[in-house]
């Protein structure tokens, strides 16, 4: 499990950057995309990966933290998340707006020659 | 039962400008003299609260002054802080808020909506960051900050500022990217965000995880660099600063010192003396990072033609002075980049402000504004025509008088508060034990005293060229129309530079006092975790 979760991870970073460095405003934002995802998994893993354990309590097995999950990396998820998901929309608009002063997508506003 | 009160007052600065900012968005956009007269009473209303804070503030000290927001102990709850530190980013936050708002309301306000409510929401943001103890709620205010940011870079439109506003975002949306891997690294390893429960647990850290903890911190350091302008993550900030709107310039003087602050605190209560093995690390990376910088600002101050690219070299002239000065790791220096912090901060907002006005009787300037009404639509077209209120006779010989007073705190020449911050860094550098003590001197003490100078000269000779070119050998253009209202917040700065001259003995107390609680952070470690919940109606004390 760890093998795959941090290979995924670092496809999805490598792949990101790539996408970053790229000229269009669209690979631009599919990068930042692709990074936030890997940055979320990330965050996600150094909560420790367990199988079968919940993060919120349960009546059976209180005061037993070897029981549980650790809830708090996946709250910082949601809230990673929730941001990168609106930083991502509004990245689109400008994006957008870029497009439709200059005439081009890239991301000088201006083709190379 | 006024020590309940002003306790509470700490949330002030974060409510005030999110109710002010949810208010203004309820009224519709050709209402903008209500919206600007609330924007502007929750700006000085916060300065009047940040004013309160700082005298809190520094009465508590040397503890911080601890909020518990949901009422849970610190290192389990969230918690706001103020110490001497937040409270002094706090002021200085209200008053180039106050400034720019005067100055936008002349006409910025009108080339776009929401201008009001984003404007308020980077308030929030800004006073967040500076008041939270608690990374992921660092994290959090910092995202409201740029979110706002993005929304005002791009304020008034057109092709200049959607390209350098692309720019900006890009840039810092891989900053935020580092900013989390950052601060989960710090939670894998420590398992806590509370600033002042790392502080406690860094020094006990297992050998073998130390290189992760330190990895994390650096990552986190380099998210914060990118927003101070480290060379070589800076070559976003003079674009994006200079086509940004010349009110949103100003406030954004204090963005870049956001990082600054960050650095600060971070560096000195995880890194500080009593962190072991880990003490002291970093300081190097800033110290070259910040001479490296120092070097590009005042090339970048030496080549640019145009005065708005000037300003955004300036800035990274001050961040980077600022970052070497922190990286020297000593409370006296730390006691003089404070000072410095404050002063050219309130230069460079001033200078802002003022390009606009300068360059408003030159060609340039009237295109962008033109672009700018073309780009908006015909919605707001009256508003170039609609120029309201005095126009001052002397209008140039007022704008010379406030550019040369710029170009002499820009400089570091007497009398104004530049000099005295350059020679209160300079003095605790040759004297970093203080004064009288006849230790050596170190090579790298020397260099960056060398470029702290030599960026003074390069501020003055291109301030000299500028001005001679503009006010002096004026050929074309005409004398530019500027109102009282516009004039106001620019002289206002550079009054405040003066005022901090003539009051530099209290100031530089307060800066000393300070510096000196930020290198030794156990009072503030204490309060914080220390913290007492307050006991609900009817609960027992146990």
């Amino acid at each position: 499990m760890e093998l795959v979760l941090s290979l995924a991870i670092g496809i999805m970073t490598a792949s990101g950057i790539w996408l970053l460095l790229r000229p269009r405003t669209f690979q631009v934002i599919i990068g930042l995309s692709l990074i936030s995802y890997a940055v979320n998994l990330f965050i996600f893993s150094m909560g420790r990966l367990r199988m079968n354990a919940t993060p919120v309590l349960t009546s059976a097995g209180v005061g037993e933290p070897a029981l549980y999950d650790d809830p708090l990396p996946q709250a910082l998820v949601l809230t990673a998340i929730v941001i990168g998901f609106a930083m991502t929309a509004l990245f689109l608009v400008v994006l957008l707006a870029s497009r439709g002063l200059t005439g081009t997508d890239h991301v000088d506003g201006r083709e190379r020659r | 039962m006024t020590a309940n009160w002003l306790h509470h007052l700490i949330v002030a600065p974060i409510v005030l400008p999110l109710l002010a900012g949810a208010f203004v968005l309820l009224f519709d956009e050709r209402r903008r003299v209500l919206k600007a007269t609330i924007s502007l009473a929750s700006a000085v209303l916060l300065l009047g609260v940040a004013v309160t804070l700082m005298s809190v503030a520094d009465a508590a000290a040397p503890a911080a002054d601890v909020y518990l927001l949901g009422n849970w102990p610190a290192p389990f709850g969230i918690v706001l802080v103020l110490d001497r530190l937040s409270a002094l980013m706090l002021v200085l936050t209200s008053i180039l808020a106050i400034a720019s708002l005067v100055f936008a309301t002349a006409r910025w306000q009108r080339a776009g909506p929401h201008f009001h409510t984003i404007f308020q929401i980077l308030l929030m943001g800004l006073n967040g960051a500076f008041l939270t103890g608690d990374l992921f709620n660092l994290f959090v205010f910092f995202e409201v900050t740029l979110a706002a940011s993005y929304g005002l870079v791009l304020h008034g439109s057109g092709p200049l500022r959607v390209k350098a506003g692309l720019h900006y975002i890009a840039v810092n949306l891989a900053a935020s990217s580092l900013f989390l891997i950052g601060v989960s690294l710090l939670y894998g390893v420590t398992g806590t965000l509370n600033m002042a429960d790392l502080a406690q647990r860094i020094p006990m850290i297992a050998p073998e995880d130390r290189m992760l903890l330190e990895a994390g911190a650096a990552i986190l350091g380099v998210a914060f660099l990118v927003k101070a302008g480290m060379w070589p993550l800076s070559f976003w900030l003079p674009p994006a600063y200079s086509a940004a709107a010349a009110p949103v310039a100003a406030i954004f003087a204090i963005l870049s010192k956001v990082g600054i602050y960050i650095l600060l605190r971070l560096s000195l209560l995880f890194f500080g003396n009593g962190a072991g093995a880990s003490s002291g690390f970093g300081n190097e990376w800033l110290l070259m990072g910040g001479m490296a910088t120092m070097t590009f600002g005042l090339i970048g101050v030496l080549a640019s033609q145009a005065m708005g690219r000037l300003a955004g070299y300036s800035v990274l002239v001050s961040s980077g002075t600022l970052l070497a000065a922190i990286g020297m790791g000593n409370a006296g220096i730390t006691g003089g980049a404070l000072f410095y912090m404050v002063s050219s901060t309130l230069t460079i907002s001033a200078f802002f402000l003022l390009i606009e006005l300068v360059e408003r009787g030159q060609d340039t300037a009237a295109n962008v504004l033109a672009v700018t009404m073309e780009a908006y639509g015909d919605e707001y077209e009256d508003a170039v025509d609609e120029e309201v209120g005095l126009a001052i006779p002397g209008t140039l010989a007022i704008l010379g008088a406030c550019f040369a007073i710029c170009g002499i705190l820009l400089t570091g020449l007497p009398p104004f508060s530049g000099f005295v911050a350059k020679f209160l860094l300079i003095a605790s550098i040759f004297n970093p034990a203080g004064l009288g003590d006849p230790a050596p001197i170190s090579a790298t003490s020397w260099i960056l005293v060398a470029l702290i100078v030599l960026s003074g000269l390069a501020a003055m000779i291109a301030m000299t060229r500028t001005g001679i070119r503009t006010f002096w050998a004026s050929l074309e253009g005409k004398v530019p129309r500027v109102l009282v209202i516009e004039l106001v917040p620019v002289v206002g700065l550079l009054l405040l530079c003066l005022v901090l001259t003539i009051q530099a003995g209290p100031a530089m107390r307060y800066m000393q006092a300070t510096a000196q609680s930020l290198h030794a952070p156990q009072d503030y470690i204490r309060s914080v975790l220390a913290a007492p919940r307050v006991r609900p109606e009817g609960e027992a004390s146990r």
